[in-house]
């Protein structure tokens, strides 16, 4: 005889009479995939006792647009317009690793110009992609009004990415063997915009000297910040050998203590012929995350003006076929994207098509370490360290 | 005059003014954010700076379906809103407009618009137990908690004033705050009890009114990145406009309970107080309401620990600090 079946309420107020310790019941509350801080389709299903996360397992998929399957059926020169829409933040840098890859499957080495167009651009996505980063961390932690400084110096840098590529979010600006805008604007965009345009040079100084501005700000109403500090210092602690198991990489991983920057070690554009810092935290918390991103826009201004300075004359486009034709083979070339390492592995057959293509994202792996992350912390921190995290679904799910 | 006629003529008076200052402080709150974010704010609506802005968007809310979730406890989930504005309007009778400007001189006028004031949070639970919801609930949860945590603070930090005026009516705290401290020559200096020694009174009491208020940076009820809206989820319509209402005419009330507290209320230097007190102290209160908006606008929210922890152990010590101290003087001087 069992008597009727109880509910957790009644067996925790049994066990309240006899242990010292008050016992409530746990709750599963499903956060996601439609809330305010989950940066788009992310789901939590969190097992809760009032504001403390006994258990936390995040679900996936929800934005899975099946890109791996869909390069497979599109020519290398289609795939950048695809490959862009994985980490939308920061379209430009995405598409980088995968045109290097087929350009060394190829053989073919594009030009100085074009490979300095690349590295200004790729850092121009990087601060535009932090910049995104300052304004929705502390809008996270409730400060609405640095969204809106960031956001306005970022939108001098979209500017220019726009000038450049014609493309906002989705730049679709390299080419096999080098770089070159798309011809939407019809003849007179051919001709006008087959380099850089007219006093890009002089309004990406501006530019720099502004974001440098707004990073200062940002840094005091923002890193300065007393609650800030109290919210974010020692909250999400992920220790760097953690950090390495899981393959966190980018400024999370560099935010733990790990001076691992694929600028220093890879060759997929110049970097070695640009001086910066490769930016390290100490603790590993959200505080060192959001304060790594935020010295890496000054080295990335730092690396634009060098390059700026000693942007070589010549073609921006090396001599390919006009069929673009892959030989046989298979390789694999990752880059530092402003969300972390982002590769692109592709097993070419020997045709106008990859035979595969696996992806390799940042935010897929810099996820991963979240449930270890997030067991046994309290609501709010869920939200400052997923914050702190900068991932986004369509770089987790592809 | 007819009892019954007078009471109507009082409570027609004490909405109308709360909510017409709420309307001021929601326009308020739109384009002061809108100027500190670098914007422009409501731009289109009425002719100049947008003015009938918020006028526009209240009857837009009031058109809205107005939703009770299946899952929600009907009657309790009605009568929250109502809750709500029902105890922020009951606060206005005792804030003394001017010495005869007043709904009720009670003889413990503070003690009752503390205890009024705190019966907005029995909304909010109200309304978090009632959605449904479990993102209202941990909102209700957190207002419960947070009840306890600042309404300790608020009472002690108005003890200072109510033993250095000697009163608790609120009408007395403002005359004994009429009263020269000193003289110059032969005019006499008034001075306002935050100039008189209660400035860690006035901040405690500021800090805890913001808790109640569920404003930045004590909004952990609503924590819209958090909680979704908190205990505002599931609300709709005309109920979520009357507890943006008593939301917004809650930030005058407290406000002007802190002027009348702190900052000598109706009176200031020279001016009248019969003709000019109702605009001096909705003056005052304007000020510190924009204080209030100040705050949201630059800073983010605590943890709901967090506050439990300033509550305990700052907030309070350092109120009962306050009122020995000012005991003492009381006695000494």
């Amino acid at each position: 005889m069992t008597g009727p079946d109880r509910s957790p309420l009644d067996l925790a107020r049994g066990e309240a009479a006899v242990s010292v310790e008050l016992q409530t019941p746990e709750m599963t509350l499903n956060i996601g995939p439609q809330h305010p801080s989950t940066h788009g389709v992310l789901r939590l299903v969190a097992t809760v006792d009032g504001e403390r996360v006994n258990k936390i397992e995040p679900v996936i998929g929800y934005m899975h647009r099946g890109y791996e399957k869909l390069v497979e059926v599109r020519t290398y020169t289609q795939i950048t317009a695809l490959v862009n829409r994985i980490d939308w933040i920061s379209g430009f840098a995405n598409e980088i690793p995968f045109i290097v890859a087929a350009e060394r499957l190829m053989g073919v080495e594009p030009p100085e110009r074009a490979q300095y167009i690349r590295v200004i651009l790729s850092e121009l996505s990087r601060i535009s992609n932090h910049l995104v980063f300052l304004c929705s961390f502390p809008s996270e932690l409730g400060a609405p009004t640095p969204l809106m400084y960031a956001m306005r110096e970022r939108e001098r840098v979209m500017d220019l990415i726009e000038g450049v590529t014609g493309g906002r979010f989705h730049p679709n600006f390299n080419r096999i063997g080098g770089v070159r805008p798309a011809a939407g604007g019809g003849a007179k965009q051919r001709t006008v915009s087959q380099d850089l345009p007219a006093g890009f040079i002089t309004g990406t100084r501006r530019a720099m000297d502004a974001v440098r501005g707004v990073c200062d700000d940002l840094e005091g109403l923002v890193l300065g910040n007393e609650i800030v500090q109290q919210r974010t210092i020692g909250i999400g602690i992920l220790p760097a050998a953690r950090a390495v198991e899981y393959g966190v990489s980018g400024p999370n991983l560099r935010a733990s203590g790990v001076a691992f920057d694929l600028r220093k070690v890879d060759d997929y554009l110049p970097y070695d012929r640009f001086d910066f810092d490769v930016i390290v935290g100490v603790h590993g918390d959200a505080y060192d995350r959001c304060r790594v991103r935020l010295e890496e826009i000054r080295q990335a201004a730092r690396i634009v003006e060098q390059a700026l300075d000693s942007l070589p004359a010549g073609p921006l486009q090396a001599k390919v076929p006009r069929v673009v034709k892959v030989p046989r083979g298979e390789c694999y070339v990752r880059a530092e994207n402003p969300k972390g390492e982002m590769g692109y592995h592709i097993v070419s057959g020997g045709g106008r098509r990859p035979y595969r293509v696996k992806i390799r994202s940042a935010s897929f792996s810099n996820l991963s370490v979240l449930p270890w992350l997030l067991e046994g912390v309290l609501i709010p921190d869920i939200i400052a360290i997923l914050g702190s995290l900068d991932f986004v679904l369509g770089d987790v799910d592809r | 005059m007819n009892v019954w006629l007078e009471i109507l003529l009082k409570l027609v008076v004490a909405i109308v003014v709360v909510f017409v200052a709420a309307f001021v402080v929601m326009f308020a709150e739109l384009k002061v954010s809108a100027h500190m974010q670098s914007r422009i704010g409501p731009y289109y609506c009425g002719g100049r700076w947008g003015w009938a802005h918020v006028i526009a968007e209240v009857f837009k809310w009031l058109q809205k379906e107005d939703l009770v979730p299946a899952a929600a406890d009907g009657p309790v989930f009605r009568s929250a809103p109502m809750v709500s504005v029902l105890g922020m309007c009951a606060v206005v009778v005792v804030i003394p407009l001017s010495p005869t400007l007043v709904a009720a001189d009670l003889d413990v006028g503070i003690f009752y618009a503390l205890a009024a004031g705190a019966v907005s949070t029995v909304a909010i639970l109200m309304a978090g137990w009632s959605s449904g919801n479990k993102f209202s609930l941990m909102g209700g949860l957190r207002a419960g908690a947070q009840l306890i945590a600042y309404e300790l603070p608020l009472v002690l930090a108005v003890v200072g004033v109510v033993i250095q005026a000697g009163t608790m009516s609120m009408v007395g705290i403002v005359e004994a705050q009429t009263q020269p401290v000193f003289h110059l020559g032969s005019v006499g200096i008034p001075l306002p009890y935050v100039l008189q020694g209660q400035i860690v009174g006035f901040v405690i009491f500021m800090i805890a009114a913001l808790a109640e208020l569920v404003r930045i940076p004590f909004d952990m009820p609503v924590a819209e990145s958090e909680l979704v809206m908190g205990y505002l989820t599931e609300y709709t319509g005309i109920r979520f406009t009357m507890f943006l209402l008593a939301e917004y005419g809650g930030m005058v009330v407290m406000s002007a309970i802190a002027s009348v507290l702190f900052l000598g209320g109706y009176y200031f230097p020279g001016l009248d107080v019969e003709w000019f007190g109702p605009f001096v102290l909705l003056g005052k209160a304007l000020v510190l309401t924009f204080v209030i908006i100040w705050f949201r606008w630059t800073w983010p929210r605590f943890r709901e620990d967090q506050l439990q922890s300033l509550a305990w152990r700052w907030l309070v010590p350092l109120a009962l600090v306050n009122i020995a101290v000012t005991a003492t003087l009381k006695v000494l001087l």
